[in-house]
């Protein structure tokens, strides 16, 4: 038996490597879920003139979709979020970080323009308060504006799935 | 004629004004109030990073943020706490004892004991595999023939 000890220890060091292998260093969890929304006012991408405040989202389930005509994941996860946006379930608004503004418009000209609305982040301060440090990110916002889920990186078919739109729906039903 | 030209090309480097690095002129013990601040402060992007030294633009942001934040009056701690507010512990190069580090913490310490313990019960194992022996009366005689044999000679 005890020359099977080190056979042992190698394993279980191995079932650790390998639990190390699969987790994303780059998926920081965020404090902020469970936490009310930081509350913000910005400028629509297409009419800077005018204000949109998340004051006048209270009330609904919305989704937060952070993103940037620079940012290369969003390219990726921009068809899915054309999917959702036809299937009427949840508004989309976007927050255009850090861009500008031609920019931004061109690439939604290109893509298609998933969003119920966009609001623009130029200098990134709205970004801080929500935590960003990667584009693209995306939040679940409840009705009573409380964030519920936070998805770093881009949104896939299979996390939309199995996570968002089974939270949204029971956030709706609330 | 020719002179002129040459003291206007050798002017010419003087053009290339850089409106770089305007902000850390600005106000140096705030500055350095930063820096001190940030060098204990992870960089979100480059994680091996501190906010102080790393050029990604999170990183820029944020140093602006910390030094707006001074300028407010706030104290280091209360800025601290904004920024693991947003972004969590993780910020913290020094991450504070908490439920879910205590493993971090007393993870080590725990494994000495666990190899000191398996070390005594080792040591105390092997005594017990080695034991006394009695010797009969025979065999105390040829071991003490073997012992008081001569020594041979030394060379």
């Amino acid at each position: 038996m005890t020359r099977f000890w080190p056979f042992l220890a190698f394993v279980v060091l191995v079932i650790f490597l390998y639990i190390g292998l699969g987790l994303d260093p780059h998926e920081i969890p965020s404090p902020l879920i469970n936490k009310p929304a930081p509350a913000f006012t910005l400028p629509q991408l297409y009419n800077p003139a005018k204000q949109f405040s998340s004051e006048d989202m209270k009330g609904k389930v919305w989704l937060l979709n952070v993103w940037a005509s620079w940012c290369v994941s969003c390219r990726e996860e921009h068809p899915v979020l054309m999917e959702l946006s036809q299937q009427h379930i949840v508004p989309i608004y976007g927050l255009d970080y850090k861009d500008k503004n031609p920019d931004g418009e061109a690439w939604l000209r290109e893509g298609g323009d998933p969003y119920t609305l966009v609001v623009t982040d130029a200098n990134g301060r709205v970004g801080i308060d929500f935590g960003v440090y990667g584009v693209p990110e995306s939040y679940v916002i409840d009705k009573q504006g409380v964030i519920r889920y936070k998805q770093i990186g881009a949104i896939t078919h299979e996390n939309l799935q199995q996570k968002i739109l089974p939270l949204i729906a029971e956030l709706q039903s609330k | 004629m020719k002179y002129l030209f040459i003291i206007l090309i050798a002017l010419l480097p003087t053009l290339a004004y850089a409106g770089q690095a305007k902000d850390l002129a600005e106000d140096p013990v705030l500055e350095q109030r930063m820096v001190h601040l940030a060098k204990n402060l992870r960089c979100l992007v480059c994680q091996n990073e501190s906010l102080a030294s790393s050029r990604a633009d999170l990183a820029k942001d944020l140093r602006q943020e910390v030094r707006e934040k001074m300028k407010q009056g706030m104290t280091d701690q209360q800025i601290i706490d904004f920024l693991v507010s947003k972004y969590g512990d993780f910020v913290l190069f020094d991450p504070p004892m908490q439920r879910n580090t205590i493993l971090l913490w007393y993870g080590p310490f725990a494994l000495l004991l666990i190899g000191l313990a398996g070390l005594v019960y080792q040591l105390r194992k092997r005594r017990k595999a080695v034991p006394e022996v009695h010797l009969s009366d025979e065999e105390a005689q040829r071991a003490a023939a073997l012992l008081n044999e001569p020594k041979e000679p030394q060379k």
